[in-house]
């Protein structure tokens, strides 16, 4: 497995080999799915949308609907203008939807397709709305494209029309799973706010199966509320790489006081955002959440010693490494080796400080660790070779690795393509936190036991 | 059933033009006409959801990719190569590990700088350190959209590659997703580039037995190519090479030596077929190991061009014995599978092939057809003269070759050819639509909208298609069967595949999980006469 793969690191700059990331348009038409009665369409040649469905079902084991302005080599040359306005009419035709998130591709950003105004001259039915985002992928991630089209919806959609501000607050879940999304919602509950989530794909990545096919299912964040979010008193953008671009416009825009937290993976981040929220609502956290907490705690110092002192590499999207680094040092355990495809700086997206958040988080715990942003899995695999570890963070993409390093993987995180129910349950909040730690409990004891001999069995562990 | 005015009345929601453009790509089966035509490999309409894609996923991803030993270098954006990086089952293994690349994705991931100032310098980086680290003996170069438009010459660069580098074979190839209509441009592409520069570059000059041939058109998805392999070679044939599941550079450049061509997907390969029989002589005959009647055909059609007596007596023997073997394995499969309707929408060529076997098991298939095949792959090879070229096909190269002065050589007399052509397909695809019963719809690049309708009207017991529409019509109570990549399951050709599929199919309609789509009180009223009925009981 991975037999080519030389333990010597040598330097590379001719592009990525085993990525890390993907391209913007997918992000950008998981946020789309995220809003109630959407279509998203690919503005570019079809084999881009095509992957993208293709890529965000394997994951979700859901329809994902896209439209795309299939671009022939004509519309390459002489731009992609009149297929857009054929495509926004046949949409609103056929599919009737009651927003189209219109994302753009490596081709129609190259050729230079001014997408803004073709959006705003086309005709709109009544009622209809179409946002738009330039997603173009020699920029950024499909965290940068979740991010753009997230800002989009605040660039066309949110207003202040109200005097005063409500209590209500928004929450930007960031690039995570519908069951995330749904904890997050019960946390805010908990804390008796009410919120609007946005982009919210629960419900929608999720839904039921009841025999009968919704193109658009009753999740998702309706257009109403996504123009009210202009008049909550806070946002709160979890994740700054997928979340804090749209929660600073939305200051901008509208005067909704941003603060951008951590993903609420593990018991730090969680704590962080329950205190935000409890700031917010002057309200005294309610007995059930402490009672979730204390049972997180209970675990993590029951079983401590399963666990303390591991090293642990772990890699994926940006915001969710940071908070699973957080939570890996929380556990006493050590993250030696910390990677994200998505890079650092982008221009146009999102400014993120993945490497300086966590090494100093690595340097506080008086930890040694390769860390860094924009890199690929071949890098992740030479580090590994170089300095092993007891368990493997990421995708399914990191399955290769753990086969040839024989180390445990848990799968966390986008995509995950071997395995089921990951995207209805959650790893935030306490309880996805209690979820988190069972997979990789399990992980590391089941490792003992595969390789343990017949006299050291144990029945009690 | 559907018939012109029910056909009317769905195609009536759409606008105008999509009405009449799509009226087009759908027929209705007449068997009493003599031949229907049917509008295939043209433009779909922009806002129409497809399942189409692009025609870097039909060079590198289908035709390309497989290669093991090859180094497949993607230029372009990061996304393109990331998405065809070990998607599509194509499985392989290799004696010498460090000779098997297909765990690995090599993009060029070209940032802004790239686009602005061009992206052959960080394309070379990435070939000096892909042959330091890996030390290939291949390398292909695909590029994806924006390469064409910002004017990388990659032919030029995989060029002063090969003069750096004069051990390795280099080739490009300029399969932006624009080109052409779908998948189809890039099949074309990079069949025009493997006859170009790997196909004969081998020094093998005599063949390895007389019963040597190729396998062209398979992919190994889910290990088919390794069941079909394996019954050919045990019947007593050679195998030169697979183009290209499975497939190996050091074996596809000695491809010139084979007796034979077989070609099981039609669609993706039937250009280097083609070429293969006007370069070095040698013929080419359609084949379907898909389904059990169409592998004893198969077989039988084989062992007949051949015309030995051993061959044949051992492919009788063969046929004679994997029969009774199957038979009662797919006893129980069939009881639950008889009297059931399918809808077979896939590719190029399994739209076709899957029908046989949906048979067999008892299936009808009342709808099929194909998402990027041409006329010829539905109505047969002999219209291919008649097909208009549009302007999106002329921007396909077409290669001409030209007899191999050294290497071409009769493998069958004109007579002899001739005579065989009257029983065998050599040479020839009949086309999907020919062996369709009457009244069955055949519908060309099937979209979401007209899957919706079809099913509502047509009520299928089970749908076959790819990974896009497959939760669709599952939310819809019907099973599904993937046959791009067999929802992970396979193999399916051959005799023992057969039984797989049976297994499969059979599991999805049997499936326990369906009763429990409706829940209880879906079905019974919250108030109910029940305990009224047992007090007038009682009393
Ligand atoms: S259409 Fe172009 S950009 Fe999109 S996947 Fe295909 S080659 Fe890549
Ligand atoms: S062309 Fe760009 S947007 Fe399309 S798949 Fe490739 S990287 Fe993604």
């Amino acid at each position: 497995m991975l037999d080519c793969t030389p333990k010597e690191i040598t330097k590379r700059s001719g592009g990525l080999i085993n990525p890390a990331k993907t391209c913007q348009p997918l992000g950008a038409m998981y946020a789309s799915l995220g809003i109630h009665g959407c279509l998203p369409h690919s503005h570019g040649s079809q084999g881009c949308s095509a992957y993208h469905r293709a890529h965000l079902t394997r994951h979700f084991r859901e329809p994902v609907m896209a439209s795309t302005s299939s671009f022939t080599e004509g519309a390459s040359v002489f731009g992609g203008a009149s297929n857009l306005k054929t495509a926004i009419n046949n949409v609103f035709t056929i599919y009737n939807p009651d927003v189209m998130a219109v994302h753009t591709t490596c081709l129609s950003e190259t050729i230079g397709d001014d997408v803004a105004t073709i959006v705003k001259t086309a005709e709109v039915p009544e009622g209809k709305v179409i946002i738009h985002a330039n997603t173009p992928s020699y920029q950024g991630s499909h965290v940068s494209g979740f991010s753009n089209m997230t800002r989009a919806m605040v660039h066309y959609l949110a207003e202040a029309d109200e005097e005063n501000k409500k209590s209500q607050i928004n929450i930007i879940p960031g690039f995570v799973n519908p069951g995330d999304m749904r904890e997050i919602k019960r946390l805010a509950d908990l804390m008796g706010l009410s919120s609007i989530m946005f982009p919210d794909t629960s419900g929608v990545m999720d839904a039921p199966l009841t025999g009968h096919f919704d193109m658009y299912p009753r999740g998702g964040t309706t257009v109403k509320q996504l123009r009210d979010t202009g008049n909550s008193s806070l946002t709160l953008a979890l994740g700054s790489y997928a979340s804090a671009d749209a929660a600073h416009l939305l200051e901008k825009k509208c005067r909704v006081p941003a603060l951008v937290l951590r993903t609420p993976i593990g018991v730090k981040a969680t704590d962080e955002f329950i205190m935000a929220m409890r700031q917010h609502s002057i309200k005294e956290v309610p007995y059930e959440l402490e009672l979730e907490r204390g049972q997180l705690v209970d675990i993590m110092t029951d079983v401590h010693y399963h666990f303390h002192g591991k090293k642990v590499a772990i890699f994926g999207d940006p915001d969710i490494v940071i908070a699973l680094t957080e939570f890996m040092l929380s556990l006493g355990m050590k993250p030696i080796h910390a990677l994200t495809g998505t890079p650092d700086s982008t221009i146009g997206g999102p400014q993120g400080s993945f490497e300086r958040e966590v090494k100093g988080m690595l340097e506080q715990a008086d930890l040694q660790g390769q860390v860094k942003a924009g890199a690929d899995l071949f890098t992740l695999h030479q580090w590994i070779k170089n300095e092993p570890v007891d368990l493997l963070i990421g995708t399914t993409y990191g399955k290769y690795i753990a086969r040839a390093e024989d180390v445990p993987l848990v799968r966390v995180g986008f995509p995950i393509l071997d395995r089921a129910v990951h995207s209805y349950l959650p790893i935030a909040g306490y309880k996805g936190a209690m979820r988190l730690l069972e997979m990789i409990d399990n992980a590391l004891l089941e490792r003992i036991e595969r390789d343990c001999t017949d006299e050291d069995l144990e029945l009690v562990m | 059933m559907i018939n012109n005015r029910i056909l009317d009345e769905i195609l009536g929601q759409y606008p105008v033009k999509v009405k009449k453009n799509r009226k087009k790509h759908i027929v209705i089966k007449d068997a009493d006409m003599d031949r229907q035509e049917i509008d295939a490999n043209t433009r779909t309409i922009p806002g129409v959801i497809t399942n189409r894609g692009c025609a870097y996923a039909g060079c590198k991803g289908v035709v390309l990719g497989p290669l093991k030993d090859v180094v497949h270098i993607v230029h372009g954006p990061v996304g393109c190569g990331y998405y065809a990086w070990l998607t599509r089952r194509n499985k392989a293994k290799s004696e010498d590990p460090t000779k098997n690349y297909m765990t690995y994705c090599f993009s060029t991931d070209m940032q802004e700088s790239d686009i602005v100032f061009g992206g052959e310098k960080k394309l070379t980086r990435m070939i000096d350190e892909v042959v330091e680290v890996f030390k290939p003996e291949a390398v292909t170069i695909s590029a994806t959209c924006p390469v064409g438009l910002i004017g990388d010459d990659i032919g030029q660069v995989a060029k002063n590659a090969h003069a750096k580098y004069p051990e390795v074979n280099f080739t490009a190839y300029s399969c932006e997703g624009y080109k052409g209509v779908s998948q189809s441009a890039g099949h074309h592409i990079a069949n025009n580039g493997l006859m170009q520069h790997v196909i004969g570059q081998g020094n093998m000059e005599e063949v390895p037995s007389s019963f040597t041939l190729n396998i062209l058109g398979e992919y190994n998805i889910g290990g088919d190519g390794w069941e079909i392999k394996q019954m050919l070679e045990e019947i007593g044939y050679h195998i030169q090479t697979v183009m290209t599941g499975d497939g190996s550079y050091e074996e596809l450049k000695n491809a010139h030596v084979s007796n034979l061509n077989l070609v099981q997907c039609h669609r993706s390969i039937n250009y280097i077929a083609d070429m293969l029989e006007i370069k070095y002589g040698t013929p080419w005959l359609k084949v379907n190991f898909i389904g059990i009647d169409s592998t004893i055909k198969s077989l039988r059609d084989m062992a007949l061009y051949f015309s030995d007596q051993g061959l044949m007596e051992r492919t009788e023997a063969y046929i004679m014995r994997e029969l009774q073997k199957v038979e009662t394995l797919l006893e129980p499969y069939k009881r639950i599978c008889e009297g059931k309707t399918a809808f077979c929408f896939v590719g190029g060529s399994r739209g076709h092939h899957y029908q046989g076997l949906y048979k067999e098991l008892g299936i009808d298939t009342i709808l099929a057809g194909y998402e990027f095949a041409h006329r010829d792959d539905y109505e047969g090879r002999e219209i291919i003269d008649s097909i208009k070229l549009d302007a999106d096909s002329q921007n396909i190269p077409n290669l001409t070759v030209e007899p191999d002065v050294n290497r071409y050589r009769v493998k069958v007399s004109p007579e002899k050819m001739e005579e065989l052509k009257e029983k065998i397909p050599l040479n020839y695809y009949e086309g999907m639509m020919r062996s369709m019963h009457e009244g069955s719809i055949i519908v060309d690049d099937l979209n979401h909208y007209e899957t919706e309708e079809l099913i509502r009207i047509l009520k299928p017991d089970i749908f076959s298609s790819g990974i896009k529409d497959k939760y669709v019509v599952q939310k819809m109570g019907i099973p599904t069967k993937q046959l791009h990549n067999y929802d992970y399951s396979g193999p399916y050709a051959g005799f023992g595949g057969a039984v797989n599929f049976a297994r499969d199919i059979a599991m999805s309609l049997a499936s326990p999980t369906w009763n429990y789509t409706v829940p209880p009180w879906h079905s019974k009223p919250l108030l109910e006469g029940k305990i009224l009925e047992r007090v007038s009981d009682n009393a």
